[in-house]
């Protein structure tokens, strides 16, 4: 479809460090709604990819481009002067140490709303009656209520995974980003986070794109996978389609240490 | 796991320039030592032990210390201390900026590099002479001695306050910065609340240096105990000056303890 503005739409885009290149003329649309996996081996470019999507971190100059629900998050490797009505759409949710730590929970949620209040109503925390009525929400959602008012940094590694969700909630987000959210966590709360994001796509339509080291998890929860190798797109298609020849092309013959529950199909 | 067939490289070694730079530094702070060994008069070491009867004789005079005056000196103490804390105070709302916009986490050099180089202006010019130019500007008094430690602190503390950013984790920042903050609410909400107990502890810290800072500065005329000390020692009245000495050591000895126990519970 034409009509439909991409949630995120990469062109292009390339990134190096030093010598290295991250991401080698990467180009990626993610639709409205989509749940796609990002895998690839370490140090494949997956985390790049999606600091770029939030304009966290700027790509090379030149052509590249990246769009987030049409809004422009980077060009001619400048971060543009909407990148935080763009960021406002998306939540980011990183594999660890998202929340501030000496924050109560509870604020760590409402800190989502920051992207459309006032400068001065958020420097002073002025959160308005129905965002705090949302946190708690979001917070009873993905079952953490009980904790709102504990230090983030008091809370177990699914708990604070949880309430970084709970904020993409409040903050609305279209689309959430998550660098592998699962990766320090154990097999049960791994697969709560993961049930949390497929319920967010399918309920809320919102769209997620989330790396991922389990190929069995980006098959089991996720359409459409997206693999990287060496800042290249090797895959884009669905999950079906990753059979063990291409999984060995984008892993490398030690494919079974990517599994991490089961084995391979 | 098949580990790749290619030769092991060998253990990263020192350059030249590393282990030059090494002799240069440790053989140059022994040629300065050795050089000021003279003008610093260091043969004099022995006189500490041959005229240790003199000592006694000085020591003697705190055995009649002016014990009936101790509550001037006391109220004295008192407005050094009230000096420190409103230095230190001035200082920490200086601090703030400086700290933040001086971190090379927070800010591009253009504005970082000349925050710098304000801030080590402040620290390098000791409060003696800050003060000794206050007290022409806003005349002799507790006043001058205020503005004298809060400039001089105020560099120190920017410097330690944005080494405290510049240590802290960028990653919940960056959850901040995701949602769409503004960078002053990164700041507020991303920044202050992980450095604010190290921040906290320094100004505490410093605070403890500013009330000896404040007693010396009385002495340029900035008023308090160090005024009285002054005083004392001009007429030569030395039972005033052991009393004096006992009062400020105890009142520096407690708001160290004091400060310490709190700096304790914040970390
Ligand atoms: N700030 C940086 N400075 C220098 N090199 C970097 C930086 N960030 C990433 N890289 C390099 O870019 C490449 C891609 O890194 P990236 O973190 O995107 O990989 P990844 O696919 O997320 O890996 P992993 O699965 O281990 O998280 C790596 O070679 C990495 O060393
Ligand atoms: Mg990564």
């Amino acid at each position: 479809m034409s009509t439909t503005v991409a949630a995120a739409a990469v062109r292009g885009v390339s990134k190096t460090f030093g010598a290295r290149k991250a991401l080698d003329s990467v180009s990626l649309d993610v639709q409205p709604g989509e749940m796609v996996a990002l895998i690839g081996p370490s140090g494949s470019g997956k985390s790049t990819l999606l600091r770029s999507i939030s304009g966290l971190q700027t790509v090379d100059g030149g052509k590249g481009t990246i769009d987030v629900f049409g809004i422009p998050v980077q060009k001619n490797g400048r971060v543009t002067g909407q990148v935080r009505k763009a960021r406002a759409k998306v939540g980011f949710i990183a594999q660890q140490f998202n929340l501030v730590g000496r924050l109560s929970l509870f604020t760590n949620v409402l800190l989502g709303a920051l992207g459309r209040m006032g400068t001065w109503a958020g420097l002073f925390g002025r959160w308005s009656a129905e965002d705090k009525q949302k946190a708690m929400a979001a917070l009873h959602r993905v079952g953490v209520s009980d904790y709102a008012g504990q230090r983030a940094n008091t809370l177990s590694g699914g708990q604070q995974q949880r309430g970084a969700i709970a904020r993409a909630i409040l903050q609305g987000a279209q689309a959430v980003l998550a660098d592998e959210p699962v990766a320090s966590l154990d097999p049960v709360s791994a697969r709560k986070v993961m049930e949390l994001l497929v319920e967010l796509n399918e309920r809320d339509k919102v769209a997620v794109i989330v790396t991922l080291h389990q190929v069995d998890y980006a098959i089991r929860y996720c359409e459409r996978v997206v693999a990287l190798k060496g800042g290249k797109i090797v895959y884009d298609g669905p999950s079906t389609g990753l059979g063990r020849e291409k999984l060995i092309e984008i892993y490398g013959p030690e494919i079974e240490d990517a599994f991490w529950e089961g084995v391979g199909p | 796991m098949a580990m790749t067939d290619t030769a092991v490289p060998p253990p990263p070694k020192r350059s030249f320039g590393d282990v030059f730079f090494d002799y240069l530094l440790w053989g140059g702070i022994a040629a300065l030592l050795i050089w000021a060994f003279k003008p610093v008069e260091m043969y004099k070491l022995p006189l500490l032990f041959v005229n240790s009867k003199n000592m006694q004789e000085y020591g003697n005079g705190f055995a009649h210390a002016d014990v009936a005056h101790w509550k001037i000196y006391v109220e004295q103490m008192w407005l050094t201390i009230q000096m420190a804390l409103w230095g230190t105070f001035l200082a920490v709302i200086l601090a703030v900026p400086l700290g933040l916009l001086g971190a090379r986490n927070m800010t591009p050099a253009i504005i970082q590099q000349p925050v710098r180089r304000l801030m080590d202006l402040l620290r390098a010019v000791p409060d003696l002479v800050i003060g000794t130019v206050f007290l022409v500007t806003v005349g002799l008094g507790p006043f001058a001695g205020v503005l004298a430690i809060a400039l001089n602190t105020g560099g120190v503390l920017g410097k330690l306050f944005s080494e405290a950013v510049e240590s802290m984790d960028p990653r919940p920042v960056e959850g901040v910065r995701a949602t769409g903050a503004a960078p002053l609410h990164e700041m507020v909400w991303g920044v202050i609340p992980q450095v604010a107990p190290l921040w906290t502890s320094y100004a505490l810290y410093r605070f403890e240096s500013s009330s000896r800072s404040a007693t010396v500065l009385g002495l340029i005329g900035a008023g308090g105990i160090g005024k009285t000390l002054f005083d004392s020692l001009n007429g030569f009245a030395y039972d005033q000056v052991a009393m004096i000495s006992i009062v400020i050591v105890i009142a520096v000895s407690l708001i160290d303890f004091l400060s310490q126990i709190i700096r304790k519970r914040l970390l």
